[in-house]
């Protein structure tokens, strides 16, 4: 067995005896509603869920990719809007700040972020610009000791609810990783607005925003490391962001499977329990393998990153699989489950949803591809 | 206040389908999921936010092997100062009045105001806290779901059967077995889990707490388990399957078509 430590069992093991206890619960209803999980990620602060990757000094549990991940998944099991909330927010935001941060800005954001008091964003996509990000037009324009910022984001998670976003913006030309720099904006800056909540097919419970500015002003304090390394920036999260993702889609598919188990023991038709069925038994040994495969690609990639090694195919490797196996195990799952399995009283209805947009955002399954494959065929040219 | 709390490590319900072995004379325990008694929870928690109001020391005790560690540890992690791990090869199979005889002696190695159980476990039915009680000779009161300080006595509201509820005051030291919902325990942090992550947690055996070896585990044991299975299913009795939604769905029904509603 992949070893894991004795403080990261006991991380997984709370998260594990959160998510049941109070995230499962909450999650029917508050996918159904639409409703933000804030009372739950403040408690999650409070267990030091919310600055897992924050140093000690900034008020972080500091534990590291594999306690993260593990505790991720666990979140994910529970209700995954939570966990993209908690991806985003410890993946990408607290990363950010605490990699380029100035120590004024770590202690008025990062520190308040380790606490989940003040809960992260990350906007780079725009309508003109997904997976290709060098062609995003928002603007900061330097004037005097402001950038004025105009443009529009699309599809910004905990767009409406966050306390702090990082705000991706062309500061610059179009010369490849230059033109664009980070700026950490709050709601209550002159000419930023929240646009449209986008009505989703799942993760309902997490919001999914525009942001519009509209000769926004930004103090140049908020510039998020200098003029011109915005992409540097935007990149330097990702490894971590896709080991976050793939630890979600991996709660899901532990989650399909353990439902699924459960139900086809209990149900029973031609006079036995579902679970004798070979064809069934079949899919629950394919839907086990998956999900362990997942589980062993995302350890991996969390154990590189922890250590320090060159992990970028891993955490590709893992977020690209993982996400299909979600998809494909929460398939199944619903298919276990006969006709219920498609009724929303059943949460694998909601599993198979909340799977789906998991091989789409943090960079499409076809550009994680991309990556692998140039990975692949820069590490062949060296021999 | 010196508080000493004993949890017990059980198998957790909630993450494991309970099944009978092939022998039919225990569950199986093979691969079971196991965490702190649920009980004993409240128990810790209540005597965190006793400390936090005035002082003192919590520490967490229990009778087991070198597997009780993480329940120890997870109550540290919660916020019990110190841990204490009765582990002799001698305690093995004892029973109720073996533990309490084993707890006994941990009691008598500290100098505690105040002791808690959890109360109920996975088996017995509440006996340990009584019988500990009885054997330090000091007062005892069961099912306590409020505590309020005073000088030297506490007042404790006790659950009555029909929901009713007593308040009663109690002399310090003594022994309460907490009864769940007299608090909502917190989850445990990582920071916690951090700072206890790699502390040493002592032991004590028999002889160090001049316990009489003969007197527990299987050898002291004057209750012994004989068998252990599922009832058969009566007969009168329907048992109702589905969802909580369709259960309910199931029994406004079966009221209804009985003139019940
Ligand atoms: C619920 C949700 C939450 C999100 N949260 C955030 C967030 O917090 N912050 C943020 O900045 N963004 C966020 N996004 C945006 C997300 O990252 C983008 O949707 C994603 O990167 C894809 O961009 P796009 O939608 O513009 O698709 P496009 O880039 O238009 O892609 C369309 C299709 O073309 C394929 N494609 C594109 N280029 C290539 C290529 N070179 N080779 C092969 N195939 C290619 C894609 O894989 C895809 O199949 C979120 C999106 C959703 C739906
Ligand atoms: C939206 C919707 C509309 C519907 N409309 C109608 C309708 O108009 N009229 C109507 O009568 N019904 C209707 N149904 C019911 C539908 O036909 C049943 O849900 C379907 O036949 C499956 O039965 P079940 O849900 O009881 O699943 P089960 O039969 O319990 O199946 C559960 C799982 O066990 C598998 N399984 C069962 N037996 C075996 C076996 N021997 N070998 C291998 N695998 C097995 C199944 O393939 C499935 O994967 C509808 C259901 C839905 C969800």
């Amino acid at each position: 067995m992949f070893q894991i430590s004795k403080e990261n069992l006991m991380i997984q093991k709370t998260a594990r005896e959160f998510a049941r206890k109070e995230l499962a619960e909450l999650a029917a209803h508050r996918d159904a509603h639409h409703e933000f999980p804030g009372s739950s990620l403040k408690k999650m602060g409070d267990m030091g869920l919310m600055g897992m990757l924050v140093s000690e000094t900034y008020g972080g549990s500091e534990i590291g990719p594999v306690g993260y991940a593990l505790a991720l998944s666990e979140i994910a099991y529970g209700c995954a809007s939570t966990a993209v909330v908690m991806s985003v927010h410890n993946s990408i935001c607290c990363g950010s700040i605490q990699s380029f941060g100035t120590d004024a800005q770590k202690d008025e954001f990062l520190r308040p972020m380790a606490q989940g008091t003040c809960i992260g964003a990350f906007a780079l996509t725009e309508p003109e610009a997904g997976s290709d990000p060098q062609s995003l037009s928002c603007s900061a324009v330097k004037e005097g000791e402001h950038y004025i910022i105009n443009g529009t984001k699309r599809f910004i998670t905990t767009g409406k609810h966050a306390g702090v976003i990082i705000l991706i913006a062309r500061t610059g030309n179009n010369e490849p990783g230059r033109g664009l720099s980070a700026f950490l904006i709050t709601h209550d800056l002159p000419g930023f607005s929240v646009g449209r909540m986008e009505d989703k097919m799942g993760q309902c419970a997490s919001d999914t925003t525009d942001l519009l500015f509209s000769d926004c002003r930004v103090p140049a304090s908020r510039l998020l490391g200098h003029e011109g390394q915005g992409f540097e920036i935007a990149m330097s999260g990702l490894d971590d962001g896709r080991i976050g993702i793939a630890a979600l889609s991996l709660g899901l598919g532990m989650a399909a499977l353990d439902q699924s188990v459960s139900y086809a023991k209990q149900r029973r038709q031609f006079g036995k329990q579902i679970a004798e069925f070979q064809g069934l038994r079949w899919m629950l040994a394919d839907m086990d393998m998956d999900v362990d495969a997942a589980r062993l690609m995302v350890l991996n990639a969390a154990a590189l990153k922890q250590a320090g090694k060159h992990c970028r195919a891993q955490a590709s490797k893992a977020k690209c699989y993982a996400s299909e196996m979600a998809q494909r195990v929460t398939g199944q799952a619903i298919q276990i489950h006969g006709g219920y399995g498609y009724i929303k009283e059943y949460p694998v209805e909601r599993f198979y949803r909340d799977a789906r947009i998991t091989t789409i955002y943090e960079g499409t399954n076809q550009i994680q591809r991309i990556i692998i494959a140039n990975e692949l065929l820069k590490d062949k040219k060296k021999k | 206040m010196e508080i000493l709390v004993c949890v017990k490590r059980v198998p957790d319900s909630a993450e494991n389908e309970i099944e009978m072995n092939s022998e039919g004379n225990d569950i199986e325990r093979d691969d079971l999921v196991y965490s702190v008694n649920e009980w004993d929870n409240y128990a810790v928690e209540e005597a965190i936010q006793i400390v936090d109001k005035v002082g003192g020391t919590v520490t967490v005790v229990t009778v087991g092997d070198e597997d009780c560690d993480e329940i120890l540890r997870r109550e540290m992690a919660m916020g019990a100062e110190k841990g204490l791990l009765l582990n002799d090869d001698a305690f093995a199979g004892s029973d109720c009045k073996g533990i309490a005889t084993i707890l006994k002696g941990a009691v008598q190695k500290g100098n505690y105001d105040l002791v808690l159980t959890g109360a109920q476990a996975d088996e017995g039915a509440g006996a340990v806290g009584g019988m500990l009680a009885a054997m330090l000779d000091l007062p005892y009161a069961s099912l306590v779901n409020k505590i309020e300080l005073g000088e030297g006595k506490l007042t404790i509201g006790r659950e009555i059967e029909g929901g009713n509820r007593e308040m009663n005051e109690i002399t310090l030291p003594c022994v309460l077995s907490i009864q769940t919902g007299i608090n909502e325990p917190r989850y445990v942090g990582i920071r916690g889990i951090r700072k206890v992550s790699g502390v040493e947690i002592p032991e004590l055996s028999a002889a160090d707490m001049g316990i009489d070896a003969a007197s527990v585990g299987e050898a002291g044991a004057g209750v012994k388990k004989v068998d252990y299975f599922v009832p058969e299913k009566g007969e009168g009795a329907e048992m109702l399957e589905g969802s909580t939604d369709e259960i309910i769905a199931k029994l406004i029904e079966i009221l209804k078509a009985n003139g019940g509603l």
